[in-house]
């Protein structure tokens, strides 16, 4: 390229002192170039070493780094070398850094009106009158409606997409150079997702800024980036231009990681990657990827691999480049483990209503005020024996919520539930027989949480079977072993702490806690949410063993619509605590389907950079739902007229089991399929 | 970290956490000043150069020689003799108190943490009531009505001084109870007692470790408080509180006198200070200086 690089990083390794004395690097020798107007993707999972790149490129290492080697040239001087005051001037000046968390990033007792003008009398030379209009003219840049009120608010009142848009602006206030961005749509929902990157890409197109995106997803990478990195156990393992590398990469590491992504398009299980990657800062010999690698061979374990030119202007750290095409990067085409439809009910929800607002002491003494609309409202389910549900919809739209309910911990407010043979659940978790409880199972979304860490594992496994079976010693023992090996891990981790756990085996310990009790009944909310892809493969891929294996019945919660495709039987999208949509998964996700449904289908990203989502519909959410009418009356793109403010649209049946809740005809939802 | 998988062979937590805290400075001189009182407190009965009643009307508040290292107090008892076994009463008295202070308030803070609602606010604010009070104020009262005394201190200590506990276990059993694997514990069935035991009381040992020793502390200072004040050990048994405050009197004649029971108590109070920072580091609960990786 002709211009020259505004970011030159050569040859730059960073490591921490390790207990030993010896300086363990986490990045081996990373050389990256970023031009004004180009677009870095660096790729890599978690403990990869991305995050510490990224903040190496502002001369900034964590607590205990060291630089090893190398340099982080900025504009023409080296980073690492620079002083205190001009680092200062260069950082969220012509430098910036979009953090993942804004929620975090933002000072909670401050307005966003102050929080801009701190960024704006740092690093811009106007007068002070002038910050106001400069303030409301970045936040209009980030697409925020009513910038104005928005400068009056607190970060918690804003939700977790405008927090994010406020960070950009801030960003934005030093008319920056470079954006780093360090995963800025994780934890996202996937329209507010679309958004964002919709937001950065025409920011960093208008403005000419050279951006370095770092990402565990390859969906956002292959929409914003021009050029990507994929980083392997602190080393880059591949670069290219994107097409290349998301289309015919020429690594099998990449090509694992591809494969193991859930697409829309097809209907199987992702295939998952084995094994984990070595732990920062270990000791290796060799290619770091070999262990791993179908196509390892005796040179790859004992002599590291040298950059080499690969197909398609691709660079790999790769002894054979010209095999990795041997790697399928397709689905595993495993056959989901399905149900038949008539099988008996597993569990009922009738008219389930859930409120989380009590009415206070003093309500009944004071005149009656209408109560704001219920979180959860009208849901009528029913899950038949070895079926899997998923349940689908943006952050808020109350899915945890109804887990939580059908578990016990959250009394609802009108409705019943029932079990298969007809029992009705009592509210609250403290009023069921041990018998009903241990029939109902629940996976929580973060193991970290979920896991006691000061537990064994031969504990955490021990609690079900101590409570339902009563069993003991060695008993016990024996049978914690063998739940072990259900999820694939070997009766050593017995004696493991969660803290000793990577995060995919931490959530096998979970669902192996779930199993423990044989239940009838599983609930799993977003469980593969916190997990890397090619984890989140391969826990997909053991419940959908273990749904062959025992019959078990899931309802499986997740904002991710491909996640929930490649796994479910049945998907129910809900809104806002509303069900628009129910029916077989192949049906839900063709048309016709509900607008909302459309609205998510259409944001989803898909790793290929020739694939572009729609934006059918704003993503800003009310905190409540509407008193009346349909609940996504504020946002449809397709709203036929004030019958939808008004009235709750009537469920249509398009198919067997298959019904939306609409007031658009179903011939008309059909003409508006996805693309 | 994932470190490499631990060797099987491990030695007792309890060694290695007392390793860890004499590897950081604060804790090699706290420990060493805590272990040096605990052993002096144990052996003084057969190393004080004189009885601790033997008066000597020879030598009445004299200055430090080579027979009485610390002089001699107004009665002509050997200062350094009585300095010696003057943390004897205190340690004991304290060493008990504090142990059932930790336990009862501990578990009751953990217990009101876990059920919330009106009982927890009923009772804290009952304790908000408590901490509003000078602490030695309902001391005084107790011990008036009940008399002095080792069997009357000791448990009133015990009672005054696991109070703050109880805010202190809430505290820690709050930032457990929320996280999922209560919700889980929860919907598996558990009783709320197996609850505390198996799930929060783990969580909140080394909350509640550091606290004991801060309490410990504390409590020593109030023992001897009240021994200065007249209603702790009764003469002519020997104890530091009593004696600065028998020696406050002539300490224009006699300066020294303080001095020895003064450097005692707070050497005591330092080491244990220095112990529990160090143990809250050791533990981890020092936030500030956090390893990244």
């Amino acid at each position: 390229m002709a211009n020259p690089p505004l970011i030159d990083i050569q040859g730059l390794s960073i490591g921490f002192l390790g207990r030993s004395g010896a300086m363990l690097p986490v990045l081996h020798a990373i050389d990256l170039r970023v031009c004004r107007g180009e677009s870095i993707g660096i790729v890599g999972e978690s403990g990869s070493g991305k995050s510490t790149l990224a903040l190496a490129a502002m001369g900034y290492l964590k607590h205990g780094l060291k630089k090893i080697s190398g340099e982080v040239i900025y504009n023409g001087a080296d980073m690492f070398a620079r002083s205190t005051g001009e680092l200062a001037r260069i950082r969220g000046g012509q430098l910036g850094l979009i953090p993942q968390n804004s929620g975090q990033a933002l000072t909670p007792t401050l307005r966003i009106g102050r929080q801009l003008h701190e960024a704006l009398r740092l690093h811009c030379a106007l007068p002070d009158g002038g910050h106001e209009a400069r303030a409301i003219d970045l936040l209009t840049q980030v697409r925020l409606p009513d910038p104005a009120v928005i400068l009056r608010r607190y970060p918690h009142e804003l939700s977790g997409g405008q927090q994010q848009r406020v960070a950009i602006a801030m960003a934005l206030a030093g008319e920056p150079d470079a954006l780093l961005l360090d995963e800025p749509t994780t934890g996202l929902d996937v329209t507010t997702q679309a958004h964002i990157l919709e937001l950065l890409r025409d920011l960093a197109r208008t403005r000419n800024m050279a951006m370095v995106y770092v990402s565990h997803d390859l969906g956002v990478i292959a929409r914003v980036c021009d050029r990507v990195q994929v980083l392997y156990a602190g080393e880059t393992v591949l670069e290219g231009p994107v097409q290349a590398v998301l289309k015919t990469p020429a690594h099998p590491y990449a090509r694992g990681l591809l494969a193991s992504i859930p697409r829309l398009g097809d209907r199987s299980l992702p295939r998952a990657l084995e094994g984990r990657p070595p732990a920062p800062g270990s000791d290796r010999t060799g290619c770091a990827f070999a262990p791993r690698c179908a196509l390892a061979t005796d040179q790859c374990r004992t002599i590291r691999p040298p950059m080499v030119t690969g197909e398609a202007g691709q660079e790999t750290r790769c002894f054979y480049p010209e095999q990795t095409t041997r790697i399928d990067m397709t689905g595993s085409g495993a056959p989901l483990s399905c149900c038949m439809a008539d099988n008996p009910a597993a569990l009922s929800l009738n008219r389930v209503a859930i409120r989380y607002d009590r009415p206070g002491a003093l309500a009944r003494f004071l005149p009656a005020r209408p109560r704001p609309p219920a979180t959860v409202d009208d849901i009528t389910l029913t899950i038949t024996q070895g079926e899997t549900l998923g349940l689908v919809g943006e952050s808020g739209s109350g899915k945890s919520t109804i887990l939580k309910t059908i578990a016990g911990l959250l009394p609802p407010a009108e409705g019943t539930i029932t079990l298969g043979d007809g029992t009705a659940l009592t509210p609250r978790v403290e009023q069921r027989r041990p018998e009903q409880l241990r029939r109902i199972q629940m996976v929580f979304q973060n193991p970290d949480e979920s896991l006691n860490p000061r537990q064994t594992v031969a504990d955490i496994l021990g609690q079900p079977l101590r409570l339902y079976f009563g069993l003991k010693g060695a008993e016990r023992h024996q049978r914690a072993a063998a739940l072990l090996e259900t999820v694939r891990l070997g009766a050593h981790y017995l004696d493991r702490r969660p803290g000793q756990l990577s995060g995919g085996e931490k959530q096998r310990v979970a669902i192996a806690r779930a199993f423990a009790a044989t239940p009838d009944i599983v609930l799993c909310d977003e469980i593969t949410s916190a997990l890397d892809v090619s984890v989140q493969a391969a826990v997909l891929e053991l419940l959908n063993d273990l749904k062959a294996r025992h019959q078990t019945t899931f309802i499986f919660v997740s904002h991710d619509l491909t996640v929930v495709r490649a796994l479910s039987d049945r998907v129910a999208v809900l809104y806002q605590g509303r069900l628009c949509e129910i029916g077989a998964s192949a049906a839900v996700y063709a048309a016709p389907s509900h607008p909302y449904t459309e609205v998510l289908l259409n944001a989803v990203l898909e790793p290929d950079p020739d694939h572009a989502p729609r934006l059918l519909a704003e993503d800003a959410t009310d905190l409540s739902p509407p008193a009346r009418g349909c609940p996504f009356q504020r946002r449809c793109p397709v709203k036929c007229g004030s019958i939808c403010d008004t009235d709750i649209p009537p469920w249509q049946k398009a198919a067997d089991g298959h019904a939306i809740r609409c007031h658009i005809p179903l011939k008309d939802l059909a003409k508006t399929g996805p693309a | 970290m994932s470190a490499p998988a631990a060797p099987p062979m491990r030695r007792s937590r309890l060694w290695d956490t007392l390793r860890d805290m004499a590897a950081r400075p604060s804790g090699a001189i706290g420990l060493m000043l805590v272990v040096l009182h605990l052993v002096m407190a144990l052996i003084s009965p057969w190393i004080a150069p004189y009885d601790y009643r033997e008066m000597n009307s020879a030598v009445i508040l004299g200055g430090p020689t080579a027979e009485h290292l610390l002089g001699t107090d107004h009665l002509g008892r050997d200062v350094f003799s009585r300095v010696l076994l003057g943390g004897r009463e205190a340690l004991v008295v304290t060493g008990i108190a504090t142990p059932i202070a930790m336990l009862w308030g501990g578990m009751l803070g953990v217990l009101l943490g876990l059920r919330g609602g009106w009982v927890d606010e009923a009772l804290m604010r009952l304790v908000d009531a408590f901490l509003a009070l000078p602490g030695i104020l309902p001391l005084l009262v107790l011990i008036t009505v009940f008399g002095s005394g080792n069997e009357v201190l000791t448990p009133t200590l015990a009672f005054f001084f696991g109070i703050p506990v109880i805010r202190v276990a809430r505290a820690a059993a709050h930032e457990v109870v929320a996280r999922d694997f209560i919700s889980a514990a929860r919907a598996r069935g558990h009783s709320p007692l197996s609850i505390v035991r198996r799930e929060i009381l783990p969580n909140v040992t080394d909350t509640l470790l550091v606290e004991g020793a801060m309490r410990w502390s504390w409590m020593l200072l109030g023992f001897s408080a009240l021994s200065f004040l007249g209603f702790g050990v009764a003469p002519p048994m020997p104890d530091w509180g009593l004696m600065i405050s028998d020696a406050r009197v002539y300490m224009s004649l006699a300066p020294w006198g303080v001095l020895g029971p003064v450097i005692a108590l707070s050497s005591l109070i330092i080491g244990i200070n220095l112990s529990a920072d160090a143990l809250a580091k050791t533990l981890g609960l020092d936030q500030g200086r956090k390893a990244v990786v």
